[in-house]
């Protein structure tokens, strides 16, 4: 029986509201014991001293790419990213090629992750059939063969019929629905948020109103159906306030924020001279916005911290601004980013990081693990505080170059990631 | 001294100190165009690409003239009869005009940034002329050359800039000149081509009376005929009886006025023809001027001193 021992480190299990030094005991794929003094015989060491050790960070909104566009990403690399930046699973979104609307394309995506893949999978299937946003796929086998939700990703469920059945039926299969909220013929032709930056470069803006809208219309088909909506990538200060009242009211509604919506505005885009790194959906928002979505990390409203990890070709990143493809990647400086910017500025605590990034995002999608309990996965992420490092994205693990962070000097990195009791990663000073 | 830039992507990078110098020098070259034999050797043996995304006549016509004048070896490309209709980057396009060494290019691209972009992958320097809604700097630098001939200076002036100012790079490129050198600008048109936050750069004002009121210039801008497919505007006819220039309107400027008008005109649409071909029109000066200020660019960013142009 194969056991490790992760010796003497800072224990933060915000699920089971542990923050001291402790040893984890795992045994085979799940967590034996945690606990003080705990005996090394037959155990693999690691010491853990000076290091933070946490539940395995779970990304709920990652790009793999697989099948259809592996110039990109595939689930190797993309995995691997996921484990270099200390996420033990990821939640894959169904915008492949074709799209993963059915039971064949969620079951390839499981068998070529259990392969090849580095941590968790976790398929999530497409809303409608083929994301065209008018057929409802079939849920019942989505769920059978293992997606933990649905979601059209990059397409906003425009039609609000199409979006009201989709809450009412994924509630007989506890299927959360993802959506991405944009009202399209607002942001028709658009390529960056709407203000005075964009009035200033000359490229069309969607205005932050086209986010809320569809925002506040999945609380109210949410309440009305009992359905449970998650808000995808939340950017605007709008947005963060409806969801604030939904939730007040008792709506079943959860969201996510990305790092670069906590940390860049769209004067980046400015600043950059158009450089299409700083090119996404949503688009970086301004600074009011980019404060209401810390505010709503503070209070909850905002449930946890996602990536969006959306890696491109360079051949789609490097054209003109408005021809550029939409999207950042993210897993592999998602945790240095919050780690610095965040809990080095005060404005979350380290125990509080740890949960926006495991309990709360396993909780959002109902998945195994977010917890260092006994007998939970032994999914684990272990962070160095001080460690300092510049991001480089010639050293990514993904295929993706494409991060508006290149050559920020971060401190606080994740340094080893455990999956299933094996070390997948391993940064660690010896 | 040297001129202080390597690219001209616009105008808001720009200090008032160096449009003063371009205007100077153009004011210099000028002459140049009324010599029997318009040509000097300034620029012999450098070589100028004009890289015309977008169809152009005025421009691109005036920088080639520019470069003839100037002795530039100079060559252009429009982009139908381009290996860009075979599906070529932009990026690969400019690798191949940079292998075969030209010192400047001259690029217009409906795609705000495209310069920029460009000025960052190669070694040439880039001119600007017009990307997108973002900048048209030649042409509020001929803009200001034609106001200053006509009034002196340009601080001080009130100056109506009027029309779709949603998706004009000129008037963007306006607005910074004439705020960098002390004039007045005001704004207008229907709500619906105003970008947002515009207001915060200059006064805005949705009836044109007032925007001409005691105006020492008028610069009226194109409606660009395809805008009205995207649900901007109800009518032409609206259009032309709210915001359009007819000479009753024309007078509550002052008495002295300059009309102006970038160019291609929709007679009928944003100018009445009577002010078009009025006396107070400077539209053809405002092309004549073109020339110069291309002359100045070209000479200032290829290395000639500002004091040899005089």
């Amino acid at each position: 029986m194969s056991r490790l021992l992760l010796r003497g480190g800072r224990v933060i299990d915000p699920e089971q509201g542990v923050d001291a030094t402790l040893d984890v005991l795992i045994s085979e794929d799940t967590v034996a014991e945690v606990g003080t003094r705990l005996s090394a015989r037959g155990a693999q060491v690691l010491e853990m001293k000076g290091l933070v050790v946490c539940p395995g960070f779970i990304d709920i909104h990652t790009h793999l790419r697989e099948p259809g566009q592996e110039h990109k990403e595939t689930i190797a690399t993309g995995t691997r990213a996921a484990a270099a930046g200390g996420f033990t699973a990821v939640c894959a979104m169904p915008n492949t090629e074709p799209v993963n609307d059915n039971e064949g394309i969620t079951r390839l995506v499981l068998e070529k992750a259990r392969v090849e893949g580095a941590v968790r999978v976790f398929p999530i299937g497409a809303i409608t059939r083929g994301s065209k946003g008018e057929e409802l796929s079939e849920y019942g086998d989505l769920r059978e063969a293992g997606c933990v939700a649905v979601s059209d990703d990059g397409h906003p469920v425009a039609d609000s019929r199409v979006m009201r059945r989709a809450l009412e039926y994924a509630k007989a299969f506890d299927l959360v629905v993802t959506d991405h909220c944009e009202e399209p013929r607002l942001s028709e032709e658009t390529c960056m948020n709407e203000g005075l930056v964009s009035t200033h470069l000359g490229l069309r803006g969607e205005p932050a109103v086209g986010e809320a809208i569809m925002v506040e219309r999945d609380v109210l088909l949410a309440e009305l159906t009992g359905g449970r909506a998650h808000i995808a990538h939340i950017s605007t200060a709008a947005s963060v306030d409806a969801v604030r009242r939904g939730k007040a009211r008792g709506v079943n509604v959860t969201t996510e924020v990305t790092p670069h919506h906590l940390f860049l505005t769209d004067e980046e885009v400015r600043e950059s001279a158009y450089d299409t790194s700083t090119k996404m959906k949503p688009p970086l928002r301004s600074e009011g916005d980019r404060q209401a979505t810390i505010a709503g990390l503070q209070d909850g409203t905002i449930d946890c911290i996602v990536t969006d990890h959306a890696p491109h070709h360079v051949d789609d990143k490097k054209v003109e601004f408005d021809k550029a493809a939409n999207g950042v990647v993210g897993l592999e400086t998602a945790v240095a980013l919050c780690l610095d910017r965040l809990v080095g500025e005060g404005l979350v605590d380290l125990p509080g990081l740890v949960a926006l990034l495991s309990a709360n995002p396993a909780r959002v999608l109902g998945l195994p693990g977010g917890t260092l309990a006994k007998g939970s996965p032994a999914d684990v992420t272990v962070l160095d505080l001080g460690r300092n490092r510049q991001v480089d994205p010639s050293r990514f693990e993904s295929k993706g170059r494409n991060t508006p962070f290149a050559g920020w000097i971060l401190k606080g990195w994740p340094v080893a990631t455990i999956v299933g009791g094996k070390v997948v990663w391993d940064d660690l000073k010896r | 001294m040297s001129f202080p830039h390597r690219h001209l992507l616009g105008i808001e990078p720009l200090e008032a100190s160096d449009i003063q110098t371009i205007l100077d020098t153009a004011d210099g070259l000028k002459e140049i165009l009324d010599r029997p034999i318009k040509k000097v050797p300034a620029l012999r043996g450098r070589t100028v690409v004009n890289l015309f995304y977008e169809s152009s006549t005025r421009t691109r016509s005036s920088f080639e003239i520019a470069e003839r004048v100037l002795s530039a070896d100079s060559l252009s490309i429009a982009a139908a009869g381009s290996s860009v209709v075979k599906g070529e980057t932009l990026l690969d396009t400019a690798k191949n005009l940079e292998a075969m060494n030209p010192d400047l290019v001259i690029m217009r691209h409906a795609s705000s940034g495209a310069p920029h972009f460009l000025a960052r992958h190669c070694r040439f320097a880039v001119v600007n002329a017009g990307d997108g809604a973002h900048e048209h700097p030649t042409q509020a630098l001929l803009d200001a050359l034609t106001l200053r001939q006509h009034k002196g200076k340009i601080k001080g002036l009130k100056v109506a800039i009027v029309g779709d100012i949603l998706h004009s790079r000129v008037a963007r490129s306006n607005l910074w000149l004439l705020s960098k050198m002390g004039a007045q600008v005001v704004l207008c048109g229907p709500p619906t081509v105003m970008p947002p936050g515009i207001e915060g750069l200059a006064p805005v004002t949705y009836r044109l009376e007032e925007a001409i009121e005691g105006a020492d210039a008028i610069m009226m801008l194109r409606i660009q005929l395809e805008r009205m497919s995207g649900g901007f505007l109800p009518t032409l006819r609206e259009y032309f009886r709210r915001f359009g220039l007819t000479e009753e309107r024309a007078r509550r400027a002052k008495k002295d006025v300059l009309i102006m008008h970038p160019g291609p005109l929709n007679r009928g649409v944003e100018i009445a023809s009577e002010v078009a071909d009025g006396p107070y029109s400077v539209i053809l000066e405002q092309v004549t001027n073109g020339v110069a200020v291309r002359m100045a660019v070209l000479y200032l960013l290829l290395g000639g001193s500002p004091e040899a142009a005089s």
